[in-house]
């Protein structure tokens, strides 16, 4: 289960809309309680496809790195990442699922339909390698927590 | 010579779950090599078959890509962190 307050959710499907009609990214940090993602911080990302924005998406890798890094110092790790689908489904494609690496984070996608946030859904990348990798449809909770209030015990 | 590697998310589960792994090198495939002896099974995860790094691995060396430097003949010093991310990317269709 992906586990994420309100306003971080509002953050990721806004960020789509503002982005509309192409594809917008970003990272999301948290921490991992047993088989669920809790998130913590929402990351917003550019999108570096600059030749193809309405429908490919790619983070900058140095872009990462310093994510990961503020992740580390606030004692967090990077569990997923969010993208959006302008006028289509959110539900994963063959391209998705081919440039997804990050085997064990969530990959949320929001459909933005005439530029307004519809659809968003939850996938888990599973799998032991890239051989056998898979993405799996994972539950969204959406918790109604204030910030200074903890999200996941 | 003394430096770290910085492991992502989804290969801390071959590193007993350490993000940061101290290892020896003078150059980044020699720090790579040192990685591997500690932790074999990530091989599988970062080579092809062939002993190629995998396309979608990008390895940095502090906050320069290895591509842009010498790739892995680059030479590190102590102190530097070697970055591996794997990318980030896809799309809505697959045309």
């Amino acid at each position: 289960m992906l586990i994420i307050r309100k306003s971080d959710y509002e953050t990721l499907r806004k960020h789509g809309e503002e982005t509309y009609p192409y594809e917008c990214c970003g990272a999301l940090l948290g921490t991992l309680k047993g088989a669920d993602r809790c998130v913590v911080q929402v990351v917003r990302c550019d999108n570096t496809r600059d030749d193809r924005p309405q429908d490919r998406y790619h983070i900058d890798p140095k872009e990462l790195i310093a994510i990961q890094r503020q992740a580390t110092q606030q004692g967090l790790e990077i569990v997923g990442f969010y993208h959006s689908h302008p006028d289509h489904p959110a539900q994963w494609s063959q391209t998705d699922l081919a440039e997804a690496h990050w085997i064990g984070c969530s990959y949320v996608i929001t459909q933005v339909e005439k530029g307004s946030a519809n659809r968003t859904n939850s996938f888990v990348l599973v799998g032991e390698s890239e051989d056998d990798k898979h993405f799996q449809n994972e539950e969204i909770s959406v918790a109604a927590v204030e910030e200074d209030q903890p999200l996941c015990h | 010579m003394s430096l770290k590697v910085n492991i992502p998310t989804p290969l801390r589960r071959y590193t007993e779950g350490n993000g940061m792994i101290e290892v020896s090198g003078s150059s980044v495939a020699s720090a790579l090599d040192s990685l591997l002896q500690q932790y074999p099974v990530l091989k599988k995860q970062l080579y092809t078959e062939d002993g190629r790094l995998r396309s979608f691995v990008n390895v940095y060396l502090n906050d320069e890509d290895i591509r842009y430097l010498q790739k892995v003949d680059t030479v590190v010093k102590s102190g530097d962190t070697i970055s591996i991310v794997p990318s980030i990317a896809g799309g809505l269709s697959s045309v």
